[in-house]
């Protein structure tokens, strides 16, 4: 049964860094960047959802739903001021240096005003956890809601990118910037659109991750977002399934290595995965093969 | 040949600097005009700067970003102090012992750098930024669940806890887990710091100017006309990187060795620290050896006067700003400074602006 | 002996036949043209010759070696230099350096001897500034030998790769468009200047080009590729006059 419950564990964990990975790797397959600041977005999102909730008393939907609303505005601002103008720049390093400078800010930022000191998060999850087996198999509500969450949300980017015309317009950017301009596609409002997707997605992997592991801190989002990229490496960077696979799957590789290895070293076995991904298949599970033009 | 001269001339300004900054220094040490805060940062001057530079050799040179060389300082740090608590009844002669524990820490992490390089550096840009990142927290990882202890049978490891490591009664921890190693010897001065600060410029500098420091930047310049002419990229991304980590080593060294308890922490070899080197390089100049001299010591130093000022004018607001927020101030710089430096339009407006004022002058 | 001998060279990528059935014999000394509308598969061409594709059929012989499915810098080492169509120099290196990096596997010494800075050093410094002056002399750059290369005007960052190129100490150059974005005043110069290195340096040279009055001023032979494929080869005065090539190029 420890087995089945690890599963779960690692299987609602994995839901979390899944949807933080679909922000990294739609921007990653858009603007051709490793947003370094991402992980920290979702630290933003939780710290509005606790103020909001356990300081001002506003109930959790539309404490989730400002959070959003601030994180989507976070997100834009971000790429606007401290992305965009780097985005011709001679060198690639010169805008992911300056996403480590970003998600340096924010963390400081919110040392500064939440201070340095653990808040514990109030689940937002009101749902009963599920007893099966007798007893012995709990699916407490948190798992239940971020893995319908992850699910739901994958299905919904997948028809906005399919059926609709931003989503169109995405897809043509991550493949020819140059070209989806000549066409007429406003290039500069589908990143900004990419961005403010991702930064929303990170506000709700912000509150489903601080419900199910309640300490929050200002570098609370940094390890899951480092994860998460990985997630988003391991299914292919740029593929929105392989987002949600390759999160699925660090998670319950994750939980696995903490219960049967050893708790310490359970981030280093999550950091080898990427590596042996990377030299065995560097295009990920589901990832394109690009050839670079000479 | 005038080319030659010419950079003979920089880089001997450069050594100028270090040697100049130390005998300011040791005037005022000696004069007893400095502040107990300031002599204690002599030490960290000499580390941070050689941290710097090394890191500046992948970046700048190399133009790859490697986030993990807190990592391999970790690596030299532990190596060395290990070596050092191991002969630290043996050698009583401290100098030589310090450059022993030298060798075998800059030796050792430079051996990481190979090992991990290998795999690594087949990665370009962001990926070889995340795995050297994720490399850096396993080393920092690893460290806290090592255990090492010596008795009479002879040494004894365990990654689980000091008591698995059945030794006779008589036996000493010698590594601690995340306690680390303690009572290292303090062997570290200033003269050794800037005496490995002019070795570090030394190999670096020559480096850079030699056929493989070409090579070197050839492949940060552009790999595919640098294969093109033959250049092995592998094998000089290789070398880059190890003699790097190698550097890094040997400021692990002097870290360790102005220490009496060393414990890998988030603080010191997490991702922090590598964050923070990078910042002195950025604000240096990424590829700029020079400014990777000057910017941790200017940093540090206004960070310690503003402190110190605020400290007599008992502002405590300010004060505890400054001294809880160095990060905050760390990262505007970073933002500002690469904005600045590398936007296409900022690029143009200040040759703009330059050339303005130039055809000014002229007229 | 021909100094180059291609026989069926093939690559695909993907379901697209990208070069197909490509044959070229080019004797020591000879100025060959290789030209062909856009996409013809002219670039990729020479990606399968410096190996940075590994071709699917077909052999390349250098000189009577082998160097089919060979690794780039075995190639460049075998004696393959080239330039590109969209130029690639190293643009934060000086303009000697640029040459000096051409140089590399010609003048060897350790990295300790570089940093110790050993007799071998010094000699073998010395010889590569020489030979890069020399070269630069030749390409007219010496004066700029200190610029950063970006800092070249266009038609002499594209005489620097050629200078660079030719530092390798090549049998074969392989010359990507070198008049592309250049005048009638620089494309004739850049004609003067191909003749002169096929002379000077004793030079087998194969060159891509658009302009058709280059390619027929200087080229003894041709080749044009259409869709990947030979459309027409030989004397350029034949191979300009085939209706079929006619048909090609002007769209009939």
């Amino acid at each position: 049964m420890s087995f089945l419950n690890y599963l779960i564990s690692g299987v609602s964990l994995g839901s979390v860094y899944a949807i933080i990975a679909l922000g990294y790797t739609m921007v990653y397959g858009i603007a051709k960047m490793l947003n370094f600041a991402h992980g920290d977005v979702i630290m933003v999102g939780a710290y509005v959802v606790f103020f909001a909730t356990s300081g001002a008393g506003v109930p959790a939907i539309p404490a989730v739903l400002l959070s959003m609303v601030v994180c989507t505005v976070l997100g834009v601002v971000i790429e606007k001021v401290a992305y965009k103008p780097l985005r011709n720049a001679s060198s690639s390093l010169a805008v992911l240096i300056t996403a480590i400078g970003v998600s340096y800010l924010l963390q400081n930022l919110a040392l500064l005003i939440c201070g340095s000191n653990t808040k514990s998060f109030t689940s937002v999850v009101g749902i009963p956890a599920l007893h099966l087996a007798g007893g012995q198999l709990v699916i407490t509500g948190e798992t239940l809601t971020t893995i319908v969450a992850c699910f739901v949300i994958v299905g919904c980017l997948s028809l906005f990118i399919s059926k609709t015309k931003p989503g169109q317009a995405m897809l043509a950017v991550s493949e020819d910037k140059g070209a989806a301009q000549l066409m007429g596609i406003n290039v500069n409002g589908t990143i900004a659109l990419t961005f403010a997707i991702g930064s929303g997605l990170a506000a709700i992997a912000g509150v489903l991750l601080c419900s199910a592991y309640p300490s929050l801190m200002p570098t609370t989002g940094s390890m899951p977002g480092i994860k998460a990229f990985v997630a988003a490496v391991f299914g292919g960077i740029g593929s929105i399934p392989g987002a949600m696979i390759g999160g699925i799957l660090l998670g319950v590789i994750e939980i696995f290595g903490r219960a049967y290895i050893s708790s310490q070293m359970a981030d280093a076995i999550v950091f080898a995965v990427l590596i042996v991904v990377l030299l065995v298949k560097p295009t990920g599970l589901f990832g394109k093969v690009v050839q670079e033009k000479v | 040949m005038k080319k030659l001269s010419k950079t003979a001339r920089q880089n001997g300004i450069t050594y100028g600097i270090v040697i100049i900054a130390f005998v300011v220094m040791q005037i005022l040490i000696s004069t007893g005009n400095i502040s107990s805060s300031l002599e204690g940062l002599l030490i960290p001057f000499c580390y941070y700067v050689i941290l710097a530079v090394s890191l500046n050799l992948v970046v700048g040179v190399l133009g790859e970003l490697s986030l993990g060389h807190a990592g391999f300082m970790c690596v030299g740090a532990f190596a060395s102090a290990f070596f050092t608590k191991c002969v630290q009844d043996t050698i009583t002669n401290s100098l030589l012992r310090f450059v022993l524990a030298l060798i075998i820490g800059a030796l050792v992490a430079a051996l990481f750098g190979v090992l991990i390089g290998i795999p690594v550096l087949r990665l370009r840009g962001d990926y070889l930024a995340i795995v050297t990142l994720a490399f850096g927290e396993i080393i920092k990882n690893l460290v806290n669940v090592l255990f090492i202890g010596r008795d009479s049978n002879g040494f004894h490891f365990s990654m689980k806890d000091a008591f698995s490591l059945g030794m006779e009664p008589d036996g000493e921890v010698l590594v601690n887990g995340p306690q680390g190693i303690s009572g290292i010897s303090h062997d570290s001065t200033f003269i050794i710091g800037v005496v490995l600060v002019l070795l570090t410029l030394f190999i670096v500098l020559r480096l850079i100017n030699s056929r493989d420091g070409r090579a070197i930047q050839s492949i940060r310049d552009n790999r595919i006309a640098a294969e093109s002419v033959g250049i092995n990229v592998t094998k000089y991304k290789l070398m880059a990187f190890s003699v790097s980590a190698a550097l890094a080593g040997v400021g692990g060294v002097l870290y360790a060795h102005n220490l009496s308890t060393l414990s890998a922490t988030p603080k010191n070899f997490g991702y922090n620290m590598s964050i923070m080197i990078l910042v002195y390089v950025v604000l240096g100049g990424i590829g700029n050896i020079r400014g990777s001299v000057i910017a941790p010591v200017v940093l540090n130093l206004l960070l310690d006067y503003f402190l110190r000022k605020f400290q007599m004018m008992g502002d405590n607001v300010v004060l505890n700003f400054l001294s809880d927020n160095r990060m905050l101030v760390y990262a505007i710089v970073l933002i500002v400074i690469m904005l600045f430096s590398w936007s296409p339009k900022m690029i143009a407006w200040r040759e703009q602006v330059f050339h303005k004022k130039a055809k000014e002058e002229a007229e | 002996m021909a100094m180059l001998e291609v026989k069926n060279l093939g690559i695909s990528f993907g379901g697209l036949r990208a070069v197909n059935g490509f044959n070229v014999t080019i004797e020591k000394g000879q100025l060959y043209g290789l030209i062909g509308p856009n996409g013809a598969g002219k670039t990729t061409v020479f990606n399968l010759l410096t190996g940075v594709y590994r071709p699917d059929t077909g052999n390349i012989i250098l000189d009577g070696q082998d160097i089919t499915g060979k690794k780039t810098i075995e190639i460049s080492k075998a004696g393959v230099a080239r330039t590109f169509q969209n130029i690639r120099l190293f643009s934060k290196m000086s303009v000697l350096d640029n040459v000096k990096v051409g140089l590399h596997n010609h003048h060897v010494y350790s990295a300790l001897a570089g940093i110790l800075h050993t007799p071998a050093y010094r000699r073998e410094e010395k010889i590569m500034n020489e030979k890069a002056m020399d070269l630069l002399k030749v390409f007219e750059l010496d004066d700029a030998a200190d610029t950063l290369a970006s800092n070249l005007p266009y038609g002499k960052q594209r005489k620097l790769e050629i200078a660079r190129a030719l530092a390798t100490d090549p049998k074969l150059l392989l010359l990507d468009e070198p008049a592309a974005g250049m005048n009638p005043k620089e494309t004739q110069e850049l004609m003067d200047m191909i003749r002169f290195v096929r002379e000077h340096f004793d030079m087998t040279i194969l060159l891509i080009e658009h302009d058709m009055k280059l390619v027929s001023g200087i080229c003894e032979e041709l080749c044009v590729l259409n869709f990947g494929e030979v459309l027409a080869q030989g004397k350029t005065a034949d191979v300009l006059h085939n209706p079929q090539v006619i048909t090609a190029y002007l769209g009939e």
